[in-house]
């Protein structure tokens, strides 16, 4: 039997090296979100009206099909870091901690699916 | 003995409320807020694919003055976390942190949010 600590295995083996990522995720997210957003916002501001028709043209147009997708994407992963950070700064019992992130994790999941689903179902049809 | 002249160890409520405070309060409130309008972005693009009578029923719903004044608050929200948004970016750089600079700054934001916001409604309609 040892008697040296678990401590001892670990020490000298540097820093975890994977806790910034998503510091840093939140923020490459941000830069591509200033560029998607504002044309996000110019091109919705812009559009002929709000109806059906319109709204299908717009968003089947090949190029504004990609760059709704990625807006989506890069949303919903933006948003679900924001979350998390706001659950870990505020939720401090552990099982409600835990079940919260997890719920924001599935509904920021499905955010996604259900939109990039539905660009594509969208321009898709022939 | 009790002694109650000691002095206090600073916090918030011994400080002048800072407009940065308020800011910086926004940020996370319009984040959140946000979260929420994402459920009604995807909303819009479900409807959107599952037809016009659907579609015809979410835009009604939208159309509503709770819907029309949640669709503005977003539209402010987004232009407030835009802005502020950048104003963090400058800020990881390690500028901008002076208390000058700090306030106005954030007047900046302000004003080029409610500008976004009223801009964009006055192109929309």
């Amino acid at each position: 039997m040892s008697l040296r600590t678990p401590m001892a295995r670990v020490l000298g083996l540097g820093s975890a090296k994977d806790g910034t990522e998503d510091w840093w995720g939140q923020r490459v997210s941000a830069v591509a979100l200033v560029l998607l957003g504002v044309w996000f916002a110019v091109s919705i501001s812009s559009l002929a009206s709000l109806e059906h028709s319109s709204a299908i043209a717009f968003i089947a147009a090949p190029f504004n099909s990609v760059l709704l997708s990625l807006f989506c994407l890069t949303l919903a992963y933006h948003s679900n870091l924001g979350v998390q950070v706001v659950i870990e700064d505020y939720v401090h019992a552990s099982w409600i901690k835990v079940t919260s992130l997890v719920a924001s994790r599935f509904a920021h999941a499905l955010v996604a699916i259900v939109s990039v689903y539905a660009i594509l179902n969208i321009g898709l049809r022939v | 003995m009790s002694n109650f002249d000691r002095p206090l160890s600073p916090h918030i409520s011994v400080y002048r409320w800072p407009i940065t405070m308020t800011l910086s309060i926004l940020h996370r409130a319009t984040g959140i807020a946000m979260s929420v309008g994402l459920i009604v972005l995807a909303a819009w693009l479900f409807y959107a694919a599952a037809g016009a009578a659907d579609y015809a029923r979410f835009t009604e719903l939208m159309s509503t003055w709770i819907g029309r004044l949640a669709l503005i608050g977003w539209s402010y929200a987004f232009a407030f976390h835009l802005a502020n948004g950048i104003r963090h970016l400058f800020w990881d750089t390690g500028r901008g942190f002076e208390m000058h600079q700090a306030n106005a700054s954030a007047w900046g934001v302000l004003v080029a949010s409610v500008v976004m916001t009223a801009g964009f409604w006055m192109v929309l309609t």
